[in-house]
């Protein structure tokens, strides 16, 4: 096994993990947790990929990876301010108790 | 594959598993964390220096803390009496079991032509900042503004809502 195929495969169970986390629980601040994992996850292949592909002084994977952490804070900051707001009017942040998108 | 990497690919994978296992919010928001500095330490076995610390200070240094805060205030910690698995938790469980057998089968395959060893890269900070202001400065203004407007919508969508006004 190369180096390089170990950690896809971690990532890939990485992404697996969190995928599942998202899919099955049931309070909205876990499904968001799965997603900042998937999230990771690709940092991780990026990373991986620029380290042993032809090129890696061109940076390309890296700055990838960069610009997708910048992304992903700003997605977990609104998602966040999202669930709060959600709490505060329905009073759960269960997702199977909140079924419809009518106020 | 040396003893380092299954160690720390042990941490992430525990933290992660923890994370989306454990019963109590608060604890999977740590758990979270150590997956997050397990991560880290993978981009630093990488020689991705500056993308390691950028991981160290957002995911662990923001992000954590403001998952925290969020379950905090939406009182998030109190484990719900029916479970905190969802109904279909099974058919979650099943495609996520499918995606990674999916991913799994195509790395494997795909070993033999994968890149080999190669030579450490040397990337100074020096070389990133040219980089960012160079060819990628398009992109970063783009971020910026991003997280401008992310910020704002945040705080925005927080907000709260006073009685009886619109």
């Amino acid at each position: 096994m190369t180096p390089l195929s170990g950690y896809l495969l971690v990532a890939a169970l990485l992404f697996s993990i969190g995928l599942a986390g998202a899919l099955t629980r049931r309070n909205a601040i876990l499904v968001l947790i799965g997603i900042e994992l998937m999230l990771n996850a690709a940092n991780l292949n990026l990373i991986a990929f620029w380290r042993y592909g032809p090129h890696p002084e061109a940076l390309t994977g890296m700055i990838f990876a960069i610009f997708s952490i910048a992304v992903a804070a700003a997605e977990a900051a609104v998602g966040l301010g999202l669930v709060i707001q959600i709490h505060r009017h329905a009073h759960t942040t269960d997702l199977d108790a909140i079924n419809r998108m009518k106020g | 594959m040396s003893w380092a990497f299954y160690l720390i690919a042990g941490l992430t994978v525990a933290g992660g598993l923890a994370a989306v296992l454990l019963k109590n919010t608060v604890h999977c928001a740590l758990a979270l964390t150590v997956a997050f500095a397990g991560l880290a330490l993978f981009f630093l076995q990488l020689d991705a220096q500056f993308a390691g610390f950028a991981q160290i200070l957002v995911y662990i240094g923001a992000v954590a803390i403001l998952v925290v805060f969020a379950i905090l205030l939406t009182r998030g910690s109190e484990t719900p009496k029916d479970g905190v698995f969802s109904k279909n938790w099974f058919a979650g469980l099943a495609i996520a079991a499918g995606v990674f057998a999916v991913l799994g089968w195509a790395v494997l395959q795909s070993a033999s032509v994968l890149p080999r060893e190669t030579a450490a890269p040397t990337v100074t900070v020096l070389q990133i900042g040219n980089a960012l202001m160079g060819r990628y400065v398009l992109p970063l203004e783009i971020v910026a503004l991003l997280l401008t407007a992310a910020m704002i919508g945040a705080v925005i969508v927080a907000m709260h809502e006073k009685e009886g006004s619109k």
